[in-house]
C-alpha cells in the first residue's frame, strides 16, 4: 500500500495597517499616486535621515494581538534585517527579531471537520518595501517607494495547520478579526494581506517535522489552496524518489502552477539582525494594555449577540451579515437612517448577494452608500416605486452608487397613484380587449392577468398593480 | 591684529555693534583660505560667490536688527558628513562625490537660525573612519602646526580650518574621538556633548549609538556658546534627548565662570601610564596641577577596563556602519559604476570602486561579526563590555565630578606614518573611544606643545548631561594657561 | 594568530556586504581581519556573565509620532540624486530574468 502523507502548514501572514502615515514618516500610504509621489528622506533611505516611530502603528499592533490572545511584550524593540534589494532604499528592513510587540497567541477555526486552535507565534512590526516595475521597452526595472514605510504587522502561526481547507479558515478568521479592529482592509488582491506559506509534508504518525519550504508570491485564497496542493505533491514525488527536499524559499506561479527555487549565488540569506539603534525601546505599561483592550471595537461574537437581541432577523442572515465587516457596517449604517431592519437584510441577503455572485465579487467590494440604499427602501415603502422598479434601481445602486430619488425623478418612474389617470388607462384597456372582459365575465379568472399586465406596459411599469386590480374588479 | 585671529562671539560682538562688516569677515576667511589652503588642504567644497553674496543678505538682516544670534555673522565650517542643503555632501568619499542633500541636518539648521555664515564643507577621513583624515578620497589635510603631521582625525579638516584661522569655528562629529583627537593635535578646543544632546538628523550616520555632532572653536567660550545653539531638542531624531523637560541644563554659557574651588578630580593611572609620551603626560600632569592651584581636588584612581574599550569599539561601530553604510548602493544616489552586468554585479562594483580600503575592511569586519553564528560571541559581547565600561564610569562620578586626562597618548604623528597599521592607529583613540560607548561629555583644550612644536590637549570628562561642569572648568584652566600660541602661517 | 578569516568567508563575507575584492586585496583582507579579531579576542578576558548587553546607553523609550500626514509631494527633489531614472522612478538593473 502506497504510504500516506500528512502535510504540515505554518503561515507568514502580513498585513498593512489602516494609518494614514507610514510607520517612520509622515508620508501618505494612500493606494495608487503616480511613482515616489508619497516619498520623502526617510522612505527613500536618503543619508542623514532617521526613522520615528508612528504610534498608531504600535496600538493597531497591541489590538491584533488582544483580539488573537496574544501576550503584550511589556519591553519591545526594533532589529534591522539587512539585506540587499532595490525595493528596499536601506538595504535594510526595520522589522523586529528578538522583542516582537506580541507572543503566544491563537484562534480558533471552525472547518467541516469541527472546530481547531491555531496558534500564533509571534506578531510583529515592519515596513513594507517599494514596488518594482519590469519595463516592457528596455531591459530594466523602475523602483518607486510610494510603499516603502508602509506599516505591516507580521503574524507568524504555529505549524498548527494541515491542509487548505484549515489555511483559507485561518485567514478568513484573521481577515475577519483585524477588519473588525479597523486595523486593516485585508484585501488580498490589492496586497494589503499576503500569506507566505511554510510547507513540509511527513508520514502520518511521523513524530519529527519534515523539512519545510517557504512559498511566498501568494495573493488569492484560490492560489494558495493551489500552491498547497502543488508544494505538498512536488515534496511527496521527491520524498518517494529517495530524493531530499532543501529548505529554501521558493515562489508560487499561478499561471504554471509551479513552485520556482528563488535560490541564488547572491542570496546568503544570512539576515545580520541587530537592535536598530537609531530607534529606542518601547515599554508598554498594564494601564495602556487595558486602555486599547476597552477600546477595542466589537467583534464578530458580540455583534451577532446584539443583532439577536436588537433585530429581528433571521440566524441565517446574521451569519452572513456579521460574516464581513463591510456586510454588518452597510447594514448597521442603513438601518440606522431607514429605521426597517428586515428590509435591509433582505436587500443584502436576495439582491446584494445575487449580484456579487454574479460579478464575481467579494463583499468587501462593494462600493454602494448606506444612503443610497436606505433612500430606496423608503421609496419602495411609501410606495412612491414599485418592487420591480426598486430592483431595476438597485442595480445602478450597486454598480455607481447613485441616488435613487433624484433617478427615478429625472427617468420619471415614480409609481402612478393619481387614479383619475389611471382610471383612463384601465378604461382603454378594457375597451381595447374584448375578448378577454368577455372571458373572465365567463369565469375564466386568468384573463384578468393579461388585463392587468396590459396596463402595466401602457403605464411603463409606474403603476401600483394593486390599485390596477381592484379598478379592474370594480369596472367589470 | 587680524580678523581671522578674534574668536567667534568677539567677531559677532563687533559684526553686531557694526564694527566689522560680514563682507569683510568672509572676506578675511577667504584671504586666509588662499594663502594657506594650498598647504593645508582643509576644505573639499567651498562655494565663494554663494559666501560673499550669502555675508551681503546676512549684514541687511543685522542691520534691521532681524538677526541678532549670538553667531551673527560668523563664517562657520561643517564636516563633510554633515548635510547641508543644496551644498555638496560626500562623507569625502567617492560613492557620495556629487550628492547634493535636499535638508540640512538640525545643527546646522541653529547654526544658521543664529545667524551663522556656513563657507563649505571640510575634509574628513573617508565616513568618518579614521583618526588620521588619511582615507579621505580627495586629499590629504595637513596639520597647520607643522605640515609633516596628521591633523589627527576623522574631523581633520574641520580642526584645521579653525586652527589656521580659515574660518572662525566649525562643526564635527564624534564616534570615537573624531572631535576631540584633531582638536588636540591641532591646539583647539573641541567637545563632544552627551548622546542625544544634538540632532543626528542630517549626520551621515556611521556607528548610530556612538555619533554625535559638537563643536571645534578657538576657546572655550565660542565652543559654549556654539553648543548652546545645537543643544536643541529634535523630534526627527527618537534618541534626541530632550534635555530641558528632563531638567538637564542646556545654558551652557553661563557655565563660563572662573572657579574650580571644591572641584574633584580624577586622573585614571591608565591615562598616564605606559604608552603615553611623556611630553605629554607631563604636560596634562602640569594642567592638573593648575586646577589643583585653584582649589580643585585632584587625585589619581583605577578607572578600570580602559584596555577593553578599543576592541568593543570596534565590534560595535563596524557592525553599525556594516548596516548603516549599505545604502549607499548606487541606485537612489552617488557614484553608480559604469559598467555592469545584473544588479549584484552592479552593487558589488559600484561599492568596491565607490569606498575605500579603510572602509571596505569595516564594512567586512562589521559583516562578519553580526553573521550567523558569530553574533552572541562578538556583537553581544561587546554590548555586554559597553554596559560595564559604562558602569565603572558611572562608579567614578560618584567620587569624582571630572575626569581628566590626556586626549591622545601623543601629539600629531607623521603623514602616512599611523597607514601602515591599522590597529596602532586604533589605539591612538584609547582614551576617547570610551566616552562615546559610555554616552558621555567630553572636551579637549590645548594645554601646551611639545619639543617639535605640535599641540597637546587636555581631556575633561564628566558624567552624562554635566556639560557645565566641564565647560566651568575648562574656561577656568584656560584662563590660568593663558593665551594659546597662534600659528604663525600665511601673514 | 586567528585562521577564522579564510578565502571562503571572504567570499561570503563579499556576498554579504556586496564587496568584491581583488586578490590582492582579499589577502590584505584576511590579514587585517584576523589580526582585528585576535585583537577584539581580548574581550574574552572579561567575565560578563549576567550582564544585559547594552544597545542604548540610556533608557530613553516610547519615542512616538502622531499619524499626520506632514508630507507633500517632493519626488523631483528625491529623484535629483539618481544616478539613472525613469518615469518618475529609480531606473536598475532588470531585476528578475
Ligand atoms: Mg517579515
Ligand atoms: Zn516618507
Amino acid at each position: 500500500m502506497a504510504k500516506q502523507y500528512e502535510t504540515v502548514i505554518g503561515l507568514e501572514v502580513h498585513v498593512e495597517l489602516a494609518t494614514k502615515t507610514k510607520i517612520f514618516c509622515g508620508c501618505s500610504t494612500e493606494f495608487g499616486g503616480a511613482p515616489n509621489t508619497h516619498t520623502c528622506p526617510v522612505c527613500t533611505g536618503m543619508p542623514g535621515s532617521l526613522p520615528v516611530l508612528n504610534k498608531q502603528v504600535l496600538e493597531y499592533a497591541m489590538a491584533v494581538g488582544l483580539a488573537t490572545n496574544c501576550s503584550i511584550s511589556r519591553y519591545s524593540k526594533f532589529d534591522r534585517k539587512n539585506y540587499f534589494y532595490p525595493d528596499n532604499p536601506q538595504n535594510y528592513q526595520i522589522s523586529q527579531l528578538y522583542l516582537p510587540i506580541c507572543r503566544d497567541g491563537y484562534i480558533e477555526i471552525e472547518t467541516l471537520s469541527g472546530s481547531k486552535k491555531v496558534r500564533i507565534h509571534e506578531i510583529h512590526m515592519e515596513e513594507d518595501a517599494g514596488k518594482l516595475i519590469h519595463d516592457e521597452w528596455e531591459d530594466c526595472t523602475l523602483v518607486d517607494y510610494n510603499r516603502s514605510g508602509v506599516p505591516l504587522i507580521e503574524i507568524v502561526s504555529e505549524p498548527d495547520m494541515r491542509t487548505a481547507e484549515e489555511v483559507t479558515a485561518y485567514l478568513e478568521k484573521l481577515r475577519l478579526i483585524i477588519q473588525y479592529l479597523g486595523a486593516s482592509d485585508c484585501k488580498l488582491q490589492e496586497g494589503s494581506m499576503r500569506a507566505d506559506v511554510n510547507l513540509s509534508v511527513r508520514e502520518i504518525g511521523a513524530a519529527e517535522f519534515g523539512t519545510r519550504t517557504e512559498m511566498k508570491n501568494l495573493n488569492s485564497f484560490k492560489a494558495i489552496t493551489r500552491a498547497i496542493e502543488g508544494e505538498r505533491e512536488r515534496q511527496i514525488e521527491l520524498i518517494e524518489e529517495g530524493k531530499t527536499v532543501t529548505q529554501e524559499t521558493r515562489r508560487w506561479d499561478d499561471n504554471k502552477e509551479y513552485s520556482y527555487s528563488m535560490r541564488s549565488k547572491e542570496d546568503a540569506q544570512d539576515y545580520r539582525y541587530f537592535p536598530d539603534p537609531d530607534l529606542v525601546p518601547i515599554m508598554i505599561s498594564e494601564e495602556w494594555i487595558e486602555g486599547i483592550r476597552q477600546n477595542q471595537p466589537e467583534l464578530r461574537t458580540e455583534k451577532m449577540k446584539r443583532y439577536r437581541e436588537e433585530y429581528d432577523i433571521p440566524e441565517y442572515d446574521i451569519d452572513i451579515i456579521t460574516g464581513t465587516k463591510k456586510m454588518a457596517d452597510l447594514f448597521e449604517e442603513t438601518t440606522k437612517i431607514c429605521g426597517l431592519p428586515k428590509k435591509v437584510s433582505n436587500w443584502l441577503m436576495v439582491e446584494t448577494l445575487r449580484l456579487l455572485k454574479e460579478k464575481d465579487m467579494d463583499a468587501d467590494q462593494i462600493t454602494f452608500s448606506s444612503r443610497n440604499l436606505a433612500k430606496l427602501i423608503e421609496l419602495t415603502e411609501k410606495k412612491v416605486i414599485n418592487s420591480s422598479v426598486a430592483k431595476e434601481v438597485f442595480e445602478l445602486i450597486f454598480t455607481e452608487d447613485i441616488d435613487p430619488e433624484q433617478y427615478i425623478e429625472e427617468k420619471g418612474l415614480k409609481t402612478v397613484s393619481d387614479e383619475g389617470e389611471l382610471r383612463k388607462v384601465v378604461q382603454e384597456i378594457v375597451e381595447g380587449n374584448p375578448q378577454s372582459v368577455e372571458d373572465y365575465r365567463n369565469g375564466k379568472e386568468k384573463a384578468i392577468g393579461f388585463l392587468i399586465g396590459q396596463t402595466m406596459k401602457a403605464m411603463k411599469g409606474k403603476a401600483n398593480p394593486e390599485i390596477i386590480t381592484s379598478m379592474l374588479k370594480e369596472m367589470l | 591684529m587680524q580678523i581671522t585671529d578674534i574668536s567667534a562671539v568677539e567677531l559677532s560682538r563687533k559684526i553686531k555693534a557694526g564694527e566689522i562688516k560680514v563682507l569683510d569677515a568672509a572676506k578675511a576667511v577667504l584671504e586666509k583660505i588662499d594663502a594657506l589652503e594650498g598647504q593645508i588642504n582643509s576644505f573639499v567644497t567651498l562655494d565663494r560667490e554663494a559666501l560673499l553674496k550669502k555675508a551681503e543678505e546676512l549684514q541687511i538682516k543685522i542691520d534691521k536688527g532681524e538677526c541678532n544670534g549670538p553667531l551673527a555673522g560668523v563664517p562657520i565650517a561643517i564636516k563633510d558628513n554633515i548635510c547641508t542643503q543644496g551644498m555638496l555632501t560626500t562623507c569625502s568619499s567617492k560613492i557620495l562625490h556629487n550628492f547634493i542633500p535636499e535638508f540640512s541636518a538640525q545643527a546646522v539648521i541653529d547654526l544658521e537660525k543664529a545667524g551663522a555664515l556656513i563657507i563649505g564643507k571640510t575634509n574628513m577621513d573617508e565616513f568618518a573612519m579614521g583618526s588620521t583624515t588619511e582615507t579621505s578620497a580627495y586629499k590629504v589635510t595637513k596639520n597647520p602646526w607643522n605640515t609633516d603631521h596628521v591633523p589627527g582625525g576623522s574631523s581633520g579638516g574641520s580642526a584645521a580650518a579653525v586652527a589656521a584661522g580659515e574660518c572662525f569655528a566649525a562643526l564635527g562629529s564624534d564616534t570615537g574621538g573624531s572631535i576631540r583627537q584633531p582638536a588636540s593635535f591641532c591646539g583647539v578646543v573641541g567637545m563632544k556633548p552627551t548622546y542625544g544632546t544634538i540632532s543626528r538628523y542630517g549626520l551621515i550616520a556611521y556607528g548610530s549609538s556612538l555619533d554625535q555632532i559638537g563643536p571645534i572653536t578657538k576657546n572655550v567660550e565660542d565652543c559654549a556658546t556654539m553648543l548652546e545653539l545645537i543643544s536643541t531638542y529634535d523630534e526627527k531624531d527618537s534618541t534626541s534627548m530632550d534635555r530641558v523637560a528632563h531638567g538637564y541644563a542646556t545654558d551652557f554659557t553661563s557655565a563660563l565662570v572662573e572657579d574650580v574651588k571644591g572641584f574633584r578630580i580624577g586622573i585614571p593611572k591608565d591615562y598616564i601610564g605606559e604608552g603615553v609620551d611623556p611630553q605629554v603626560r607631563d604636560s596634562i600632569l602640569k594642567a592638573a596641577k593648575a586646577l589643583e592651584e585653584k582649589g580643585a581636588i585632584v587625585e589619581e584612581f583605577e578607572l578600570g577596563l580602559v584596555e577593553y574599550a578599543v576592541p568593543a569599539y570596534y565590534v560595535i561601530a563596524s557592525a553599525e556602519a556594516s548596516s548603516n553604510l549599505s545604502r549607499f548602493d548606487g541606485i537612489k544616489y552617488g557614484y553608480r559604476t559604469e559598467d555592469y552586468s545584473g544588479l549584484h554585479n552592479m552593487y558589488k562594483k559600484t561599492r568596491s570602486e565607490g569606498f575605500g580600503p579603510e572602509v571596505k575592511r569595516r564594512i567586512m569586519l562589521g559583516s562578519f561579526v553580526l553573521s550567523s553564528g558569530f553574533y552572541d560571541a562578538y556583537y553581544l559581547k561587546a554590548l555586554k563590555t559597553k554596559a560595564l565600561i559604562k558602569q565603572a564610569f558611572t562608579d567614578s562620578f560618584k567620587k569624582y565630578d571630572m575626569i581628566l586626562g590626556p586626549t591622545a597618548p601623543t601629539t600629531a604623528p607623521r603623514i602616512g606614518e599611523s597607514l601602515q597599521d591599522p590597529i596602532k592607529m586604533y589605539l591612538s583613540d584609547i582614551f576617547t573611544i570610551s566616552v562615546n560607548l559610555a554616552g558621555l561629555p567630553a572636551i579637549s583644550v590645548p594645554c601646551g606643545l611639545d619639543e617639535k612644536g605640535l599641540p597637546i590637549g587636555v581631556q575633561m570628562i564628566a558624567d552624562s548631561f554635566e556639560e557645565k561642569k566641564l565647560i566651568q572648568a575648562a574656561y577656568t584652566y584656560e584662563k590660568i594657561r593663558g593665551s594659546f600660541p597662534t600659528i604663525q602661517k600665511g601673514e | 594568530m586567528s585562521e577564522l578569516i579564510n578565502d571562503e568567508v571572504i567570499e561570503y563575507v563579499g556576498i554579504l556586504a556586496k564587496l568584491e575584492l581583488s586578490e590582492e586585496e582579499k589577502e590584505q583582507a584576511k590579514k587585517d581581519m584576523n589580526r582585528m579579531l585576535d585583537y577584539i579576542d581580548k574581550l574574552n578576558e572579561l567575565d560578563v556573565t549576567g550582564v544585559e548587553p547594552m544597545s542604548h546607553v540610556f533608557p530613553v523609550t516610547n519615542v512616538f509620532r502622531e499619524d499626520i500626514i506632514t508630507n507633500a509631494d517632493s519626488r523631483d527633489r528625491i529623484l535629483a540624486n539618481a544616478p539613472a531614472q525613469k518615469e518618475g522612478c529609480f531606473k536598475v538593473p532588470r531585476t528578475v530574468e
